[in-house]
Protein backbone atom coordinates (compact mmCIF):
# COMPACT_ATOMS: atom_id res chain seq x y z
CA UNK A 1 0.00 0.00 0.00
CA UNK A 2 2.47 2.72 1.15
CA UNK A 3 4.55 1.77 -2.45
CA UNK A 4 1.47 2.54 -4.20
CA UNK A 5 1.49 6.18 -2.89
CA UNK A 6 4.98 6.99 -3.12
CA UNK A 7 5.81 9.19 -6.31
CA UNK A 8 7.29 7.53 -8.96
CA UNK A 9 8.75 8.98 -11.98
CA UNK A 10 5.81 9.32 -14.58
CA UNK A 11 6.83 9.39 -18.57
CA UNK A 12 6.52 13.20 -19.74
CA UNK A 13 5.36 14.55 -23.01
CA UNK A 14 8.30 15.98 -23.93
CA UNK A 15 8.26 20.46 -23.40
CA UNK A 16 7.51 22.42 -25.88
CA UNK A 17 11.00 24.20 -25.40
CA UNK A 18 12.34 20.75 -26.85
CA UNK A 19 11.21 21.60 -30.35
CA UNK A 20 12.08 23.25 -33.33
CA UNK A 21 10.17 25.87 -34.20
CA UNK A 22 8.82 24.58 -37.94
CA UNK A 23 6.20 26.97 -39.87
CA UNK A 24 2.98 24.93 -39.23
CA UNK A 25 3.46 25.18 -35.33
CA UNK A 26 4.71 29.20 -35.72
CA UNK A 27 1.80 30.15 -37.38
CA UNK A 28 -0.87 28.14 -35.19
CA UNK A 29 0.40 29.85 -32.26
CA UNK A 30 0.80 33.20 -34.16
CA UNK A 31 -2.87 32.85 -35.33
CA UNK A 32 -3.93 32.67 -30.87
CA UNK A 33 -1.35 35.50 -30.43
CA UNK A 34 -2.24 38.18 -33.14
CA UNK A 35 -6.47 37.08 -32.13
CA UNK A 36 -5.37 38.48 -28.26
CA UNK A 37 -3.36 41.46 -30.00
CA UNK A 38 -6.20 42.41 -31.93
CA UNK A 39 -8.47 42.29 -29.16
CA UNK A 40 -6.07 45.05 -27.45
CA UNK A 41 -6.10 46.90 -30.72
CA UNK A 42 -10.44 46.66 -30.48
CA UNK A 43 -9.36 48.26 -27.03
CA UNK A 44 -8.15 51.21 -28.79
CA UNK A 45 -10.87 51.53 -31.60
CA UNK A 46 -13.81 52.01 -28.62
CA UNK A 47 -11.64 54.65 -27.15
CA UNK A 48 -10.96 56.16 -30.65
CA UNK A 49 -14.52 56.05 -31.39
CA UNK A 50 -15.66 57.35 -27.78
CA UNK A 51 -13.11 60.05 -27.96
CA UNK A 52 -14.11 60.87 -31.37
CA UNK A 53 -17.61 61.31 -29.80
CA UNK A 54 -16.86 63.44 -27.54
CA UNK A 55 -15.39 65.99 -29.13
CA UNK A 56 -12.53 67.61 -31.44
CA UNK A 57 -10.56 68.04 -28.39
CA UNK A 58 -9.96 64.91 -27.48
CA UNK A 59 -10.07 63.54 -30.74
CA UNK A 60 -6.85 65.67 -31.53
CA UNK A 61 -5.33 64.61 -28.40
CA UNK A 62 -5.73 60.97 -29.15
CA UNK A 63 -4.84 61.63 -32.73
CA UNK A 64 -1.48 63.24 -31.48
CA UNK A 65 -0.85 59.66 -29.60
CA UNK A 66 -1.36 57.76 -32.56
CA UNK A 67 0.84 60.01 -34.86
CA UNK A 68 3.92 60.20 -32.23
CA UNK A 69 7.02 57.73 -33.08
CA UNK A 70 5.67 54.60 -30.60
CA UNK A 71 1.90 55.35 -31.64
CA UNK A 72 3.07 54.91 -35.58
CA UNK A 73 5.34 51.83 -34.67
CA UNK A 74 2.28 49.95 -32.81
CA UNK A 75 -0.06 50.99 -35.67
CA UNK A 76 2.05 49.61 -38.24
CA UNK A 77 2.88 46.16 -36.15
CA UNK A 78 -1.72 46.51 -35.82
CA UNK A 79 -1.68 46.33 -39.95
CA UNK A 80 1.01 42.94 -40.28
CA UNK A 81 -1.47 41.77 -36.87
CA UNK A 82 -4.55 42.42 -38.56
CA UNK A 83 -3.52 41.06 -42.17
CA UNK A 84 -1.93 38.04 -40.65
CA UNK A 85 -4.77 36.94 -38.10
CA UNK A 86 -6.76 37.81 -41.57
CA UNK A 87 -5.49 35.70 -44.27
CA UNK A 88 -4.66 33.03 -40.91
CA UNK A 89 -8.01 32.99 -40.20
CA UNK A 90 -9.45 31.93 -43.95
CA UNK A 91 -6.61 28.95 -44.09
CA UNK A 92 -8.10 27.71 -41.12
CA UNK A 93 -11.72 28.39 -42.42
CA UNK A 94 -10.57 26.06 -45.74
CA UNK A 95 -9.09 23.46 -43.30
CA UNK A 96 -12.71 23.58 -41.58
CA UNK A 97 -14.16 22.56 -44.97
CA UNK A 98 -11.80 19.97 -44.97
CA UNK A 99 -9.91 20.96 -47.58
CA UNK A 100 -6.08 21.41 -48.35
CA UNK A 101 -4.73 19.14 -45.55
CA UNK A 102 -1.84 17.61 -47.32
CA UNK A 103 1.65 18.27 -46.04
CA UNK A 104 2.41 20.38 -48.98
CA UNK A 105 -0.59 22.72 -49.42
CA UNK A 106 -0.26 23.01 -45.66
CA UNK A 107 3.21 24.82 -46.14
CA UNK A 108 2.44 26.35 -49.66
CA UNK A 109 -1.00 27.95 -47.65
CA UNK A 110 1.31 28.90 -44.60
CA UNK A 111 3.53 30.53 -46.69
CA UNK A 112 0.87 32.38 -48.77
CA UNK A 113 -0.43 33.63 -45.50
CA UNK A 114 3.25 35.24 -44.53
CA UNK A 115 4.28 36.81 -47.99
CA UNK A 116 0.55 38.16 -48.64
CA UNK A 117 0.44 39.50 -45.05
CA UNK A 118 3.44 40.61 -45.98
CA UNK A 119 2.47 42.04 -48.64
CA UNK A 120 -1.10 43.92 -47.61
CA UNK A 121 0.72 45.53 -44.86
CA UNK A 122 3.52 47.40 -47.31
CA UNK A 123 0.27 48.37 -49.76
CA UNK A 124 -1.42 49.54 -47.30
CA UNK A 125 1.45 51.80 -45.91
CA UNK A 126 2.08 52.68 -49.23
CA UNK A 127 -0.80 53.69 -50.56
CA UNK A 128 -1.65 55.72 -47.03
CA UNK A 129 1.75 57.54 -47.19
CA UNK A 130 0.24 58.55 -50.81
CA UNK A 131 -2.94 59.41 -49.56
CA UNK A 132 -1.39 61.64 -46.87
CA UNK A 133 0.86 63.41 -49.29
CA UNK A 134 -1.90 64.63 -51.65
CA UNK A 135 -4.41 65.73 -48.87
CA UNK B 1 -9.33 13.42 -48.59
CA UNK B 2 -12.89 11.72 -47.79
CA UNK B 3 -14.58 13.82 -45.28
CA UNK B 4 -16.50 12.55 -42.54
CA UNK B 5 -19.44 13.01 -40.65
CA UNK B 6 -18.14 13.69 -36.97
CA UNK B 7 -21.74 14.38 -35.50
CA UNK B 8 -24.47 11.98 -35.21
CA UNK B 9 -27.97 12.53 -36.68
CA UNK B 10 -29.64 12.93 -33.37
CA UNK B 11 -26.47 15.55 -32.40
CA UNK B 12 -26.98 17.45 -35.79
CA UNK B 13 -30.51 17.83 -34.98
CA UNK B 14 -29.97 18.93 -31.80
CA UNK B 15 -27.06 21.15 -32.32
CA UNK B 16 -24.82 20.10 -29.51
CA UNK B 17 -21.98 17.97 -29.53
CA UNK B 18 -19.76 15.09 -27.35
CA UNK B 19 -19.00 18.55 -25.46
CA UNK B 20 -22.60 19.63 -24.76
CA UNK B 21 -22.33 23.49 -26.05
CA UNK B 22 -19.12 22.91 -27.08
CA UNK B 23 -20.34 22.69 -31.14
CA UNK B 24 -21.73 26.01 -30.74
CA UNK B 25 -19.12 27.74 -29.58
CA UNK B 26 -16.76 26.37 -31.82
CA UNK B 27 -19.85 27.04 -35.17
CA UNK B 28 -20.40 30.11 -34.04
CA UNK B 29 -16.67 31.88 -33.59
CA UNK B 30 -15.98 30.19 -37.57
CA UNK B 31 -19.57 32.18 -38.13
CA UNK B 32 -18.34 35.43 -36.83
CA UNK B 33 -15.19 34.90 -38.78
CA UNK B 34 -16.77 34.70 -41.88
CA UNK B 35 -18.82 37.60 -40.87
CA UNK B 36 -16.18 39.87 -39.65
CA UNK B 37 -14.09 39.31 -43.30
CA UNK B 38 -16.27 42.07 -44.93
CA UNK B 39 -16.46 44.97 -42.00
CA UNK B 40 -13.00 44.62 -41.13
CA UNK B 41 -11.74 44.57 -44.96
CA UNK B 42 -14.22 47.85 -45.11
CA UNK B 43 -12.52 49.25 -41.81
CA UNK B 44 -8.94 48.84 -43.19
CA UNK B 45 -9.95 50.69 -46.32
CA UNK B 46 -11.61 53.36 -45.05
CA UNK B 47 -8.71 54.03 -42.37
CA UNK B 48 -6.63 54.10 -45.59
CA UNK B 49 -8.04 56.54 -47.67
CA UNK B 50 -8.70 58.48 -44.35
CA UNK B 51 -4.91 58.86 -43.86
CA UNK B 52 -4.41 62.50 -41.93
CA UNK B 53 -8.25 63.78 -42.39
CA UNK B 54 -9.37 66.76 -39.85
CA UNK B 55 -12.00 65.77 -37.21
CA UNK B 56 -14.84 67.42 -39.32
CA UNK B 57 -14.12 65.19 -42.56
CA UNK B 58 -13.90 62.11 -40.53
CA UNK B 59 -17.06 62.75 -38.26
CA UNK B 60 -19.31 63.25 -41.53
CA UNK B 61 -17.86 60.49 -43.14
CA UNK B 62 -18.79 58.18 -40.00
CA UNK B 63 -22.33 59.88 -39.78
CA UNK B 64 -22.98 58.84 -43.67
CA UNK B 65 -26.10 56.04 -43.33
CA UNK B 66 -23.89 53.01 -45.12
CA UNK B 67 -20.66 54.02 -42.55
CA UNK B 68 -22.49 53.93 -39.34
CA UNK B 69 -24.35 50.87 -40.13
CA UNK B 70 -20.91 49.41 -41.37
CA UNK B 71 -19.26 50.45 -37.83
CA UNK B 72 -21.83 49.26 -35.66
CA UNK B 73 -21.34 45.71 -37.56
CA UNK B 74 -17.47 45.68 -37.35
CA UNK B 75 -18.07 46.30 -33.56
CA UNK B 76 -20.90 43.72 -33.08
CA UNK B 77 -19.07 40.81 -34.83
CA UNK B 78 -15.56 42.33 -33.55
CA UNK B 79 -16.18 41.76 -30.32
CA UNK B 80 -18.78 38.77 -30.32
CA UNK B 81 -15.60 37.24 -32.47
CA UNK B 82 -12.84 38.53 -29.64
CA UNK B 83 -14.95 37.04 -26.78
CA UNK B 84 -15.34 33.73 -28.08
CA UNK B 85 -11.50 33.86 -29.33
CA UNK B 86 -10.34 34.93 -25.71
CA UNK B 87 -12.42 32.36 -23.58
CA UNK B 88 -10.89 29.26 -25.43
CA UNK B 89 -7.75 31.18 -24.88
CA UNK B 90 -8.35 31.97 -21.03
CA UNK B 91 -9.88 27.58 -20.88
CA UNK B 92 -6.50 26.64 -22.29
CA UNK B 93 -3.79 28.93 -20.25
CA UNK B 94 -6.00 30.06 -16.78
CA UNK B 95 -6.81 27.62 -14.37
CA UNK B 96 -9.24 26.96 -11.42
CA UNK B 97 -10.62 29.94 -9.49
CA UNK B 98 -8.44 32.63 -11.66
CA UNK B 99 -10.11 30.84 -14.64
CA UNK B 100 -13.80 31.53 -14.11
CA UNK B 101 -12.85 35.67 -12.81
CA UNK B 102 -10.59 35.95 -16.03
CA UNK B 103 -13.54 34.76 -17.87
CA UNK B 104 -16.02 36.80 -16.67
CA UNK B 105 -13.97 40.14 -16.52
CA UNK B 106 -13.26 39.18 -20.45
CA UNK B 107 -16.97 39.06 -21.58
CA UNK B 108 -17.94 41.94 -18.89
CA UNK B 109 -15.25 44.20 -20.80
CA UNK B 110 -16.17 43.07 -24.47
CA UNK B 111 -20.02 43.61 -24.02
CA UNK B 112 -19.06 47.21 -22.42
CA UNK B 113 -16.47 48.06 -25.06
CA UNK B 114 -18.95 46.73 -28.01
CA UNK B 115 -21.28 49.10 -26.11
CA UNK B 116 -19.19 51.99 -25.86
CA UNK B 117 -18.20 52.16 -29.72
CA UNK B 118 -21.76 51.74 -30.78
CA UNK B 119 -23.19 54.31 -28.49
CA UNK B 120 -19.98 56.36 -29.72
CA UNK B 121 -20.75 55.84 -33.37
CA UNK B 122 -24.63 56.53 -32.97
CA UNK B 123 -24.23 59.94 -31.05
CA UNK B 124 -21.94 60.67 -34.15
CA UNK B 125 -24.25 59.60 -36.79
CA UNK B 126 -27.42 61.43 -34.86
CA UNK B 127 -25.50 64.53 -34.28
CA UNK B 128 -25.41 64.64 -30.53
Amino acid sequence: MERMTTKRARPLSPNIQIYRPQLTSVLSIANRITGVALSVFAVVLAIWLAAAASGPAAYSQLQTIIGSWPGQILFLIATFVFFLHLCGGIRHLVWDSVRAFELKQIYASGWAVVLLSAALTVISWLLSLLIAGHS
Amino acid sequence: MTRYRIQTPLGRAVGLGSAKSGFGHWWTERITAIALVLPAIWFAASLIAHTGTDYETFIHWLAKPINTVMMVLLLVTLFWHAALGLQVVIEDYVHSVAKIWALIVMRFACFALAAVGIIATLRIALGA
